[in-house]
């Protein structure tokens, strides 16, 4: 397996190490990685030769970019007013109780994350999760039931 | 040229200059928060907003240049009601017990609050004290974010003069706080101590750690012989803690303060700084010779000065791999500490381990340099004590002491008598002034070819400069000399720094010696100094070091017949086996991010 | 006027033939192109509204070395998903609206800034750029599009935030003056629109500024793209002539019970029944970046303002006072009234905060979130209330 610092060396490669390379290598390396670790922000800080704290200020002001650790699967809730309208709240319950996890938390194996979010632009088809990249729309409590049974079969 | 009417008045201003800069002309004070002398524009208090005719919302001040046949108010209903607001939301998100802060009364927002008579305000307080911590690891700084108002100066600071970026703004919206790398303490991270940020923090979020209580339990204890010694940019910063204004020379009442506080030995780092001179101008010397007449490759050049324990703490996170370039010699405050618990001891024969070492310092990395392990060569810790010249202040307060009415009083012996070439230690160049007054004459036997011996190339405020003197006509002993061009840099603030170290591995730069401050301005614009500061203030101070140069018996550092006797009777000679033992140490490489 | 059906319209997903639209802008001067684009009225669709062609003159103006065109698809603000669609359907027609910029200013660079909750269609946007950056080899026009995305930060639809984005930084606005056109991205002159604007570029090349501006109002030319959301029984997309009252709108898209319209999204304003007869949809009236929000009697309007509000606390880039520490103040603000910790009264205080958030903030978001907060605290304020 790569390391974190092969990983940060070859997206540097990638992107380039000008300050206007951090974000794609941060994106990179949360598609790669779920999350943001120490280490990680230490090694890109040293690739493109900034402070680390430049590296977390960054990195903590993007909601994606997650400096603490996430599963493979990270579900995000949209929390805004059409999907709030249109039953987010049995959505997020159905999920809790299938994971057995509450918002901000990760499940004990690392496989998901829950977490909400803010409007990820699928109102006309509220309620709406995205999980990872995917956006997931119109749901009740019966059809996240099913999409999650396919992640939990992964 | 741009015309513009402020509150009715007609002002007349170049292209470019702020509304903020503009009003000032006319004598109106807008008020600001985020705005710094020093420092970029931010426009993110938005205290100092007004209001311009025709204009749909209000405007930042400070970072609107004016235009022509602009109509602007300062004080109109509407700024006069944003602004309150403002202040009031300020201090809902501040933890604003004042009478409890150590900023009470320097603080700007409690200033503000007060000329806006904002009582009790009117806001919910969204400060929860269960949610902080204060960062107390730091033996410099102490970082409080329940004080803290976000106007980010310290993170300007941190990156555009000191180009560190130990501080960011971290997370946004509510969240958004002003951190250091993942939060950790400021003793954990890149920070090098300097101060910088908490000359500029306009409340108590970031102020020195403060020892006073240690200090006044020092001097009260009949056991203890409290030796106090002064830096050189303390005497030139006092005063305007003290009611006057910059530039103002204090030296003699100091000393008196000092003696009326109860401290037993009132000495000088001055002394010490003259003794640098005498250890890293051969150091030097030596370094030269090796190069050039030994052709030893192990030795580094050029060599770089050790006096700044920022400077210090940042080569040896930024450029470790330059660590061998920088002097070995102690800094004058740790060269007075090694000696207090010897030298000194063994002369007033008094025993080490009741003396209490204190320094009053411009700095707050001082704090931090006197905690480093290296710093006990006397078999004690060589400087127990660091006190900014804020904290003599307040100390000068709390006894009572009239300061302005003292009786000018003089410095204790031993290791109270220095030269006008220690005390320009305390003004960027000055190290560098004093090494060539001393290493030109040791060298050549004449002094140095500037009249009354101001090396006025090294001086100013230019963030890098450069200077160069032609060695001529040497002693025999220093034959190797003859011919050379002694090419010199000097550098204050560490993003100059950075520049000239960069410059320097990428061979861009070719001198012998390089002096660098961490500070603007040297240590007379440290981080320990009085609050506000800027570049007139700065320069008013070095006016005065440089005065007090002038005023002096003794310009040379050799000729202070205290160094002539320490080497007489104690050390021997100048890089000999003592000096090694007490005066000079070893650095350490730190990570880098 | 009233209870006339409202106009659809069929610009902005008409299939167009990119290469014959670029195939006339070629031949045009730059300033040409400026004219038309000016001549048809057309104001940024993003929500601001600034005439789109007047911006496309003063980057044409500057003097620089280099310039960035920039599509602006952070499409953030909640109510608002019609960018999406758009990019879903049509990114051709996207990158040739850049592309017709950028003969306009004279640019050689062009971003799309895509937010991150859109990542899903990076593999058919660059499919489509591909075929783009053929047409433009074709033309022989020096013209590079790249894609940036965002990752979760609504104030990275404010321009000067989004510039701070791409250059690697916190999204944070600016101070303006200097504006994007004479200093954006890496201080270059910038043009940076939204990318329904961008596609009516494309359509106004293709038809003449008379076309476009035989549509809508004085005020408000043309058509536009809403985003309907809501309790409606036909949530959508729909592209719309503009000029129509909000009672025309709710005729239209009402479940026959709807007692407010939110226009605009967060930032946007309110409508409550009773004013839906004079309001009109525009620039003249309510503007909107397309989000149409509709509420039914039997939705609580407090809910829907502290949605809002936790949206704003959240999504304030928080370097500016009035909008970091006003959005938290507003928020706990409604809570303690609500709960009855803080009489009524304290809502006046809180309405003239939200005036100042208005005129103080650093930027767009700041200085919006009032609107909301106003148009329904003013219009509800029992259910705020009690």
């Amino acid at each position: 397996m790569e390391t974190v610092q092969d990983l940060v060396h070859v997206l540097a490669d990638k992107h380039g190490r000008t300050r206007e390379s951090l974000l794609p290598i941060l994106q990179d390396i949360v598609e790669e990685r779920r999350y943001l670790s120490k280490e990680v922000m230490v090694d890109v800080a040293r690739e493109l030769d900034i402070s680390a704290a430049d590296v977390f200020g960054v990195a903590t002001f993007y909601t994606f970019l997650d400096t603490v650790e996430r599963g493979k699967y990270v579900i995000r809730v949209c929390k805004t007013i059409s999907c709030s309208m249109k039953g987010k709240g049995d959505v997020l319950a159905t999920i809790e109780e299938m994971l057995k996890i509450k918002p901000g938390e990760t499940t004990p194996d690392k496989k998901f994350s829950l977490l909400e979010t803010n409007c990820i632009g699928w109102c006309h088809k509220a309620p709406a999760i995205l999980i990872n990249d995917t956006p997931y729309t119109e749901l009740t409590p019966e059809k996240v039931t099913e999409i999650l049974r396919e992640y939990i079969k992964k | 040229m741009i015309n513009l009417s402020i509150n009715g008045l007609l002002v007349e201003v170049p292209e470019g200059t702020t509304i903020l800069e503009a009003a000032k002309k006319l004598n109106f004070r807008i008020p600001t928060l985020c705005n710094h002398d020093d420092l970029c524009v931010a426009g993110n208090c938005r205290v100092c907003v007004i209001e311009q005719l025709g204009a749909r919302t209000l405007t930042a001040a400070c970072a609107t240049p004016v235009s022509e046949g602009m109509q602007i108010l300062t004080n109109s209903l509407k700024v006069r009601a944003a602004r309150k607001h403002i202040i009031e939301l300020l201090l809902s998100e501040h933890n604003a017990d004042c009478t409890k802060c150590y900023k009470n009364g320097k603080c700007e927002l409690q200033n503000l609050a007060n000329e806006f008579s904002v009582g009790d305000h009117l806001f919910l307080d969204l400060i929860d004290l269960k949610d902080y911590t204060i960062d107390k690891f730091s033996p410099s700084i102490q970082k409080d974010d329940s004080k803290c108002i976000r106007c980010q100066r310290c993170v300007r600071t941190c990156e555009e003069l000191q180009g560190v970026n130990a501080l960011t703004v971290a997370y946004k919206g509510e969240h958004q706080k002003i951190s250091t790398f993942e939060d950790l303490s400021m003793a954990e991270v890149i920070c090098t101590s300097c101060g910088q940020c908490v000359n500029r923090c306009p409340t108590g979020a970031l102020t020195e750690r403060t020892y006073l209580d240690e200090v006044w339990d020092a001097i009260l204890d009949p056991e203890k012989h409290v030796v106090v010694q002064t830096a050189p940019a303390v005497r030139v910063g006092l005063g305007e803690e003290l009611g006057l204004d910059a530039g103002n020379r204090v030296t003699g009442k100091m000393v008196a303060a000092l003696k009326r506080l109860g401290f037993n030995s009132v000495l000088d780092t001055d002394f010490s700084a003259d003794l640098t001179i005498m250890e890293e101008g051969t150091e030097l010397l030596m370094r030269l010779k090796k190069v050039l007449v030994d052709k030893d490759e192990s030795v580094a050049l050029p060599m770089t000065t050790s006096c700044s324990p920022g400077w210090v703490k940042f080569i040896e996170h930024a450029f470790p791999e330059y660590l061998p370039n920088v002097s070995t010699c102690k800094s004058p405050q740790q060269m007075f500490g090694a000696l207090a618990k010897t030298y000194f001891a063994k002369v007033r024969n008094l025993d080490p381990k009741n003396i209490v070492s204190v320094s009053i310092m411009p700095c707050t990395a001082k704090k931090y340099e006197a905690n480093r392990p290296e710093m006990r060569s006397s078999g004690f810790k060589d400087v127990d004590f660091v006190l900014t010249t804020r904290e003599l202040s307040r100390m000068i307060r709390q006894a009572g002491i009239n300061f302005n009415k003292l009786e000018e009083d003089k410095y204790d012996s031993i290791m109270g008598v220095s030269t006008g070439a220690g005390v320009i230690f305390g003004a960027t160049g000055g190290v560098m002034e004093a090494a060539l007054r001393t290493a030109y004459e040791l060298v050549t036997g004449r002094e140095v070819p500037f009249e009354n011996l101001n090396i006025e190339p090294v001086r100013g405020m230019e963030g890098v400069r450069k200077a160069s003197i032609m060695i001529e006509d040497c002693k025999p002993e220093w034959k190797f000399l003859e011919g050379v061009e002694l090419k010199c840099v000097v550098a204050h603030g560490l993003v100059n720094a950075r520049k000239v170290m960069q410059d320097l591995k990428d061979g861009k730069l070719d001198v012998h010696f390089i002096e660098i401050m961490a500070c603007p301005g040297g240590c007379l614009g440290g981080g320990g100094q009085p609050i506000p500061t800027n570049e007139e203030i700065r320069r008013k101070r070095a006016e005065a070091i440089y005065e007090e140069d002038m005023s002096m018996e003794y310009r040379k550092s050799h000729e202070n017949p205290e160094i002539v006797a320490i080497y007489r009777d104690f050390l021997g000679e100048p890089l000999g086996h003592k000096s090694h033992q007490l005066l000079h140490t070893h650095y350490k490489e730190r990570d880098r991010y | 006027m009233k209870n006339t059906h409202v106009k659809r319209v069929d610009l902005i997903f008409e299939r167009t033939e990119c290469k014959e639209v670029f195939a006339k802008v070629i031949t045009m001067k730059p300033d040409d192109i400026c004219q038309e684009i000016l001549e048809s009225g057309l104001k940024g669709r993003g929500g601001a509204g600034f005439p789109t062609g007047l911006k496309w003159r003063f980057t044409a103006l500057e003097e620089s070395d280099e310039k960035y065109v920039i599509c602006n698809a952070d499409e953030g603000e909640p109510g608002t998903f019609k960018d999406r669609q758009i990019l879903d359907e049509v990114p051709e027609k996207v990158f040739c609206g850049m592309a017709i910029a950028s003969r306009a200013i004279g640019a050689r660079t062009g971003i799309v800034y895509l937010r991150g909750e859109y990542k899903f269609l990076l593999p058919k946007l660059n499919k489509a750029l591909d075929e783009f950056h053929k047409l433009m080899k074709e033309f022989k026009h020096d013209f590079e599009v790249r894609i940036r995305l965002g990752s979760g930060a609504y104030i990275c639809g404010e321009e000067s935030a989004l510039f701070e984005s791409i250059e690697g930084k916190r999204g944070e606005p600016r101070n303006k003056p200097p504006y994007p056109t004479t200093s954006g991205l890496f201080s270059k002159p910038t043009l940076i629109n939204n990318v329904e604007t961008l596609d009516y570029c494309v359509m106004i090349m293709k038809y003449g500024a008379q076309h476009f501006q035989e549509l809508g109002t004085k005020d408000s030319r043309g058509s536009k793209v809403f985003s309907v959301s809501g309790d409606t029984p036909r949530a959508g997309i729909y592209e719309l002539e503009l000029g129509m009252t909000v009672a025309q709108f709710v005729a239209e898209f009402g479940d026959g019970d709807t007692k407010a319209v939110q226009v605009g999204g967060a930032s946007g304003f309110c409508v409550p029944r009773k004013r839906f007869d004079e309001t009109i949809i525009g620039f003249e009236g309510v503007p909107t970046g397309g989000s149409m929000k509709l509420f039914n009697s039997s939705r609580s309007m407090y809910n829907v303002l502290h949605n809002y509000l936790e949206f704003f606390t959240e999504e304030s880039c928080g370097q500016c006072t009035p909008c970091r520490v006003g959005c938290q103040q507003l928020l706990k603000g409604v809570e303690a009234v609500k709960k009855g910790e803080k009489t009524s009264k304290y809502l006046d205080e809180l309405l003239k905060l939200s005036r100042t958030m208005k005129i103080a903030s650093k930027c767009g978001l700041g200085q919006s979130v009032g609107n909301a907060f106003s148009s329904i605290v003013e219009n509800f304020k029992e259910e705020i209330i009690y």
